[in-house]
C-alpha cells in the first residue's frame, strides 16, 4: 500500500515552500542594486589609445567587415608620414548585438567591449556614436600592447626593425 | 413602518459594508497572492507601486478598465457578455448568509451580524456554487474557442462531481448543529470547532472545496500549460477582471465556508469577534496560496477518478459513522 508514501509525498512540498517563504530571495532589484559585470563582459564598445597617447586605430576595416550586422562604419585617413587613422568612426548601437567580433578582429587592439551596459535611450539616433563619443583616454584591458612596436610598415621603425619582428626576406638568396 | 424602515437601512448598511471589505479583501488578496508566492519562489513579487506595492491592486484595475473589451468574431455575443457578471455576482451572493459576528445590541435593538439569516444558509450556498458553474460553462461555450470549450467541460465536470462530495461532507456539520443556518452552525460551536469533532470531513471538505472553486492543484479549467487560460482564454479587459475578481471572492468565500463550517466561526479567546473571523478567513485564503505555491497540477481523469471513488465513498463513510456514534451517544 503505497497510502503512507503518497502522504508524504503531498504534505513535504508545503513544508519546502514555507521554508522558502522565509529565505531573502536572489533578486537583484535593478535600479537601485547593480550587478558588478565580469571584467570581460561585453556591453559598450570604446575605441582606445596606446600607452604613449596617440590612437590605437588604423582604420583596417577589419572591424567593420567581422561585424554581423555591419553596424560600424569608418573612413580611413593618413596624416604626414603614412600613418593611417579613422578620419570618421561610428557605431550604431542600435543596431550592435554586442558580439565582440569587432574586438577579436582588431589587429590593433583599437576597439575593445566594456562592462558599461546602461546605454539604453529612447531615441534612436541617440544610440549612434561617433569617433569623439567612443575614443577614451586610456588603454582599455592591455596597458602596455602598442602596435606598431610589435608591427607596422616602417611607419615607427625602419623595416623589420620592431621588436618580435624579422627583417625582410631576401627572396633571391639561397637559403631562407 | 418606521420599524421596517431601520431595518432596511440597517440591511443596506451592512450590504454596503460587506461589499466594501470583501471587494477591497479581493484585491488586496491578489497582490497578498502575487507576493507570497513570490517569496515562496525566492523572488519579491510586486513592490514597484506605491511601499511594498500597495497601490498595485488599484493599477492593475485601472488597466483592466482601460483595455479594449474585445468579443471574438462568431462568439455567442450576449452570452459571452453576460457570463463574467455571473461569476462575480455568485461569488458576492453567497456572502449574504455568512455571519461574520454573534448578534450586536445597539439602541436597544439586537442586530444579527448578517445581511439576512437564512434558515437554509448552506443550501443557500450551495445553490449559489452550483450557479456557479453557468459562468464556467457558458463563458466557454460562448468564446467560440476550442480551449474554453474544452476548459468549460472540464470546469462543469470536476465542479459538478465534487460537489456531491462537499454536500456530504457538510451532513455531519449540519447533524451536530441540527440546523442549516449558518449562525447556528457557529454556535454549536462554541466549545469545540467542527475541525476536531470532524477531522475527516474537514479534509474531505478542504479537498473538495479547492476543486470546487478551481484553483491550483484542481485548477483544471483554467490550466494555463495545456489549454492557454481555459473558459476565459478570449476574455480581455474587465471581463477577464470580473472572471479575476470573482475568483478572489470566491477564495474569501470558500475561506468565510471553511470558518464557518469548522474553524468555528467567530469563536474565539481575547480578540473581538469579527477580528477572530476576518483573520480564520485570512487564514484559510493563505493555506490555498500556500496549496498553490506547492502542488502541481494532476491529470484530469486522475482528478475525476479521485473525486468518484476515494472522496464520495469515504464521505459517505464519514456520515454513517458520524451518525452512528450521534446516535449512540444520544441514545
Amino acid at each position: 500500500m503505497n497510502l503512507w508514501r503518497d502522504i508524504k509525498g503531498t504534505l513535504q512540498p508545503f513544508w519546502i515552500t514555507l521554508g522558502y517563504l522565509f529565505k531573502k530571495p536572489v533578486t537583484i532589484q535593478y535600479p537601485e542594486e547593480k550587478r558588478t559585470p565580469p571584467p570581460r563582459y561585453r556591453a559598450r564598445i570604446v575605441l582606445t589609445r596606446n600607452p604613449d597617447g596617440t590612437e590605437r586605430c588604423v582604420a583596417c576595416q577589419l572591424c567593420s567587415a567581422a561585424c554581423p550586422v555591419d553596424c560600424i562604419s569608418m573612413q580611413a585617413a593618413e596624416d604626414g608620414d603614412g600613418r593611417r587613422y579613422a578620419g570618421w568612426f561610428r557605431i550604431n548601437f542600435a543596431r550592435c548585438i554586442f558580439c565582440g567580433l569587432c574586438a577579436e578582429a582588431c589587429p590593433t587592439m583599437a576597439i575593445q567591449t566594456t562592462p558599461d551596459y546602461e546605454i539604453c535611450n529612447r531615441d534612436l539616433l541617440k544610440l549612434v556614436q561617433e569617433k569623439e563619443d567612443l575614443l577614451i583616454d586610456g588603454c582599455g584591458k592591455d596597458m602596455e600592447y602598442n602596435y606598431y612596436e610589435h608591427a607596422g610598415i616602417g611607419v615607427a621603425n625602419e623595416r623589420g626593425g620592431n621588436e618580435d619582428e624579422y627583417g625582410p626576406v631576401d627572396p633571391k638568396a639561397l637559403v631562407p | 413602518m418606521n420599524e421596517l424602515l431601520i431595518s432596511l437601512i440597517l440591511i443596506l448598511v451592512k450590504l454596503g459594508l460587506i461589499f466594501g471589505v470583501v471587494l477591497t479583501m479581493a484585491a488586496y488578496l491578489v497582490l497578498a497572492e502575487r507576493k507570497i508566492l513570490g517569496r515562496m519562489q525566492m523572488r519579491y513579487g510586486p513592490n514597484r507601486i506605491g511601499p511594498g506595492g500597495m497601490i498595485q491592486p488599484l493599477c492593475d484595475v485601472i488597466k483592466l478598465i482601460t483595455k479594449e473589451d474585445f468579443v471574438p468574431a462568431r462568439a455567442d455575443k450576449w452570452i459571452f457578455l453576460f457570463a463574467p457578471g455571473l461569476t462575480a455576482l455568485t461569488a458576492l451572493l453567497s456572502f449574504a448568509v455568512v455571519p461574520f459576528s454573534p448578534p450586536m445590541t445597539l439602541f436597544g435593538r439586537e442586530i444579527p451580524m448578517v445581511v439576512c439569516d437564512l434558515s437554509i444558509g448552506l443550501l443557500y450556498l450551495f445553490g449559489l456554487s452550483s450557479l456557479a458553474v453557468y459562468g464556467v460553462v457558458l463563458g466557454g461555450w460562448a468564446s467560440n474557442s476550442k480551449y474554453s470549450l474544452l476548459g468549460a467541460m472540464r470546469g462543469l465536470a470536476q465542479m459538478l462531481s465534487y460537489e456531491l462530495s462537499l454536500g456530504l461532507a457538510l451532513v455531519p456539520v449540519v447533524m451536530t448543529a441540527k440546523s442549516f443556518s449558518l449562525t447556528e452552525i457557529v454556535m454549536a460551536q462554541s466549545t469545540w470547532p467542527n475541525m476536531l469533532q470532524h477531522p475527516l470531513a474537514f479534509i474531505i471538505f478542504m479537498i473538495s472545496i479547492t476543486a470546487e472553486s478551481k484553483r491550483t492543484p484542481f485548477d483544471m479549467p483554467e490550466a494555463e500549460n495545456e489549454i492557454v487560460a481555459g473558459f476565459h482564454t478570449e476574455y480581455s479587459g474587465m471581463r477577464f477582471g470580473l472572471f479575476f475578481v470573482g475568483e478572489y471572492i470566491n477564495l474569501i468565500v470558500i475561506g468565510a465556508m471553511t470558518t464557518v463550517f469548522f474553524l468555528g466561526g467567530w469563536n474565539g479567546p481575547f480578540l473581538p469577534p469579527v477580528v477572530w473571523f476576518v483573520g480564520k478567513i485570512l487564514f484559510v485564503a493563505f493555506l490555498f496560496i500556500w496549496a498553490r505555491g506547492s502542488m502541481p497540477r494532476p491529470r484530469y481523469d486522475q482528478l475525476l477518478r479521485f473525486g468518484w471513488k476515494v472522496l464520495i465513498p469515504l464521505a459517505l463513510l464519514n456520515v454513517v459513522i458520524t451518525g452512528a456514534i450521534r446516535l449512540a451517544m444520544n441514545g
